[in-house]
């Protein structure tokens, strides 16, 4: 059978310098494709070659046989290829209908918009996809969940037969994730090719069916998911054997290192009480919205708590603002390095500093070789790849630029690290980095609460577990007592 | 996108060099460019007391600039900068005016105690600005929109719509004056520009108020009291306008109601011209000062060379424009 995509030998250059060597792929119709390789494999660049932004410098594409190129996402879309990306960009003013139709309005008399149609339409789409969204909600009322199967379902009212899906469970829940999948499921019945990109290896092994791995800008292999198991698939990826994925070098010891006591926040978080002690690994599990984060920002002074306790080293604080946090030794990783962690536009060195300013420059003048120093230590502790300290932060990889902000916090050399979603958005090989650099601190007597919406990193980093469920707790587990079903029953 | 980052990266840093190059050095470049066409075309241009004169009448819109940029970097902006420049303007006149009808009870009072007044008035305008904005989230275009208005108001009912003529002879020195020949507002200009220099590059409150433009949330997470960083850039625009208003009035003798009309116009003008980003976190007070440069020395070549005023405009709305395309250009080109 003719595959319906099919890729071969592309090519793309920036600068001189070789993004793309080798690009392969081949989609079959009605099946699933997990495109896979850690940051820097190309991944990237060969989306945005073949839905038009960029231009490649080599290699055929063909769809369906014929040979394609295309100028723009536009173009690509009309052909019926088309992309859920990543961070999604609705008209959030628009109804669901609107942003399905937008620029292909149904018209009526006098040259107006046929709105009767075009919310007919819309709603037998979501109706025969089984997604219970209505045409006449507005765009900003949707989660972002719903908001990926509106796009999904653009993407079909423009016959599009070749669906990409840029890491679409990063910013969603477990159980939204599964509702994805299914819809997934029925896309594939429909005789429709989805390549699927996620850093999730465990979602690739539950939805694909066949994989292609890129590194450092060639392809490396492809097969059926059925003949490779996590291990080997783990060893394409990264190029080499990587051992256990989780290794735990902390100890717990008995002594409370944060200790909260019945913390509300009315309408967030109800009656919050936990322990986390000195060495110890501490996990919140739970789902988007289910009060995870808004336990740490009552606890760094993002939020004013209602009421409850905030004990460290068995003494009780009181934090009014982020930086009595800061002053009581509490470090937080918030779960947006983006939008929350980093000023993008600074450089590597300004980034670093940023938390520290007051103790590196205690008079009103800055100490430029202080910064400079501390710098380069957490370049160097960290590893993090960058060409210059005073680049742009924007220039680094997930992996490098969730380097930054650790090394901003652990420049401060804190007690107690909140950690929120450590590893969204990195690659396996930074990943453990990560997981090492988070086991060293608890290792040294830190104490370190994390939150996690991915299961397998939970259940391997957390010594204990916290779950979440509309902002109450559903109970703390040891990790040996506990298992990826019993966590998702739990918070659901 | 990081894939690409992160392949291309040794040639990203050539490119990053470039950019960085053609930022740092590029409105300089335009700007000797300008300078050298005038100084061919006409031979009176490079004359120093034509000089003299570019930079004096420079000198209001550059310290005004200067104060724009230290806002504009946290995202905001401040459109009361011309009615706190007659506000001020007129206060502190009427603490030095010899008119017996126009002055204050006790006038004329020596010189620094007008300059303390009109300076504490551009304060507690940028204070009340920056209040409103910070605390209540006004958008600054908003807050200091309603400013434009009050000030320019409050001015008229102070002076009763006249202007406070008479001033004393030191109070006129710091508009009229110069030291070694130079005048008088250069200096405070220069003065301005090198501790506003100083400030946004060698403190820790420079840095804030980069790290607050660039990304407000990561600065709060960071423990930065964004409130207060927010609060203080108005008062230092205010403080600013209010050393303008009296390089002003002591520049014309007189105080006049409608002083400073559209003044934040050129103002922001210089500040875009001279690179800074109107999303925040980028741009430096340099720029800034080529920028108001920029436009002065425009104004005065085309006045050499005999053109209107009126065409004047045009071009200075043409080059604003143009300078930020280019900008635009350069940053996709990276």
């Amino acid at each position: 059978m003719q595959p319906l995509l099919k890729v071969e030998g592309l090519k793309k250059s920036f600068g001189g310098v070789a993004a793309l060597r080798d690009g392969r792929f081949e989609l079959a119709a009605g099946s699933v494709h997990a495109l896979c390789g850690g940051n820097g494999a190309g991944k990237s660049t060969f989306l945005s070659i073949l839905m038009g932004i960029h231009k490649r410098d080599g290699g055929t594409i063909l769809h369906r046989g014929k040979p394609v190129e295309f100028g723009s996402p536009a173009e690509a879309l009309r052909s019926g290829i088309a992309i859920i990306e990543q961070e999604l960009s609705p008209v959030p003013h628009m109804t669901v209908a609107e942003n399905i139709y937008l620029g292909r309005e149904p018209s009526a008399r006098f040259g107006g918009i046929d709105f009767k149609t075009m919310n007919r339409n819309a709603q037998a789409l979501l109706d025969r996809l089984e997604f219970s969204i209505s045409a006449r909600e507005y765009m900003m009322n949707l989660s972002v969940a719903q908001m990926q199967l509106v796009e999904i379902a653009k993407a079909l009212s423009h016959e599009a037969d070749v669906i990409f899906m840029d890491e679409p469970t990063s910013a969603i829940g477990e159980k939204e994730a599964q509702h994805l999948f299914s819809a997934i499921q029925r896309l594939k019945a429909d005789g429709k090719g989805i390549v699927y990109v996620s850093h999730r290896l465990s979602e690739i092994f539950q939805i694909a069916d066949s994989y292609t791995v890129f590194r450092d800008g060639g392809f490396v292999g492809a097969g059926n998911l059925a003949d490779i198991d996590r291990r080997g698939l783990i060893r394409m990826i990264v190029g080499r054997e990587l051992g256990e994925e989780y290794i735990k070098t902390n100890t717990p010891t008995e002594i409370a290192g944060l200790e909260v006591a019945g913390l509300s926040a009315p309408g967030k978080i109800e009656d919050i009480s936990f322990t986390a002690h000195k060495g110890e690994i501490f996990g919140i599990y739970g789902l988007m919205g289910s009060g995870r984060t808004e336990i740490f920002n009552c606890l760094f002074g993002m939020d004013r708590p209602s009421a409850g306790e905030i004990r460290l080293d068995g003494r009780a604080v009181t934090i009014r603002q982020p930086a009595d946090a800061m002053a009581e030794g509490i470090a937080f990783v918030t779960e947006d390095r983006k939008v929350t962690g980093l000023n993008l536009i600074d450089s590597v060195r300004n980034n670093i500093c940023l938390a520290s300013l007051p103790d590196m420059s205690p008079s009103f003048v800055m100490q430029k070789s202080r910064e400079q120093a501390a710098s380069a230590e957490m370049i160097e502790r960290f590893a993090i790849k960058a060409a210059r300290d005073t680049m742009p932060v924007s220039g680094l990889s997930g992996g490098n630029q969730q380097k930054v902000v650790l090394g901003k916090w652990f420049l401060r050399q804190p007690r107690v690290l909140l950690l929120d979603e450590p590893t969204r958005g990195v690659d396996v090989g930074a990943k453990r980095e990560i997981y090492r650099i988070i086991c060293d601190f608890a290792a040294a007597g830190g104490t370190v609460v994390m939150i996690s919406s991915e299961i397998d990193e939970i259940l391997g980093m957390s010594d204990r577990i916290l779950v979440m469920r509309q902002g109450r707790s559903a109970g703390i587990h040891d990790r040996q007592d506990t298992d990826a079903q019993s966590l998702v029953h739990l918070s659901t | 996108m990081s894939s690409i980052e992160n392949k291309s990266s040794s040639s990203w840093l050539n490119s990053d060099r470039r950019r960085l190059i053609l930022q740092e050095y590029g409105i300089f470049l335009a700007f000797l460019l300008l300078v050298g066409i005038l100084a061919l075309s006409n031979e009176f241009f490079l004359t120093p007391g034509n000089i003299s004169n570019v930079l004096l009448q420079t000198s209001i819109n550059g310290v005004l600039a200067i104060g724009m940029t230290f806002v504009i970097l946290t995202r905001g902006i401040d459109l009361s900068v011309g009615s706190v420049v007659a506000l001020a303007g007129m206060v502190s006149a009427s603490f030095v005016t010899s008119s017996a009808t126009a002055g204050i009870a006790g006038a004329p009072y020596p010189m620094v105690v007008a300059l303390a007044a009109g300076i504490l008035v551009g304060v507690c305008c940028g204070a009340l600005v920056g209040f409103i904005v910070s605390r209540f989230s006004v958008p600054a275009f908003v807050a200091t929109l309603g400013m434009l208005s009050a000030a320019r108001g409050a001015t008229l009912i102070y002076g009763g719509g006249k202007p406070v003529p008479a001033l004393s002879p030191d109070f006129r020195w710091i508009g009229t004056g110069n030291i070694l020949g130079i005048p008088m507002p250069v200096i405070l200009l220069a003065v301005v520009f090198a501790g506003s220099w100083w400030v946004l590059t060698r403190t820790r409150f420079g840095r804030y108020i980069y790290a607050v433009g660039g990304n407000p949330h990561a600065a709060k997470t960071s423990g930065l009291n964004v409130t207060r960083i927010r609060f203080l850039v108005y008062v230092i625009s205010g403080a600013l306008s209010g050393l303008a208003g009296m390089i002003l009035s002591a520049r014309t003798g007189s105080a006049l109601p409608q002083a400073g009309i559209a003044y934040e116009l050129d103002a922001i003008a210089a500040v875009v011209i001279g690179g800074t980003s109107l999303s925040g976190g980028v741009g430096r007070v340099t720029g800034t000062l080529i920028g108001a440069l920029i436009i002065g020395v425009m104004n005065n070549g085309l006045d050499l060379m005999g053109i209107q005023s009126y065409y004047q405009q045009v071009l200075k709305g043409a080059l604003i424009v143009g300078a930020v395309m280019l900008d635009q250009k350069r940053n996709q080109g990276g």
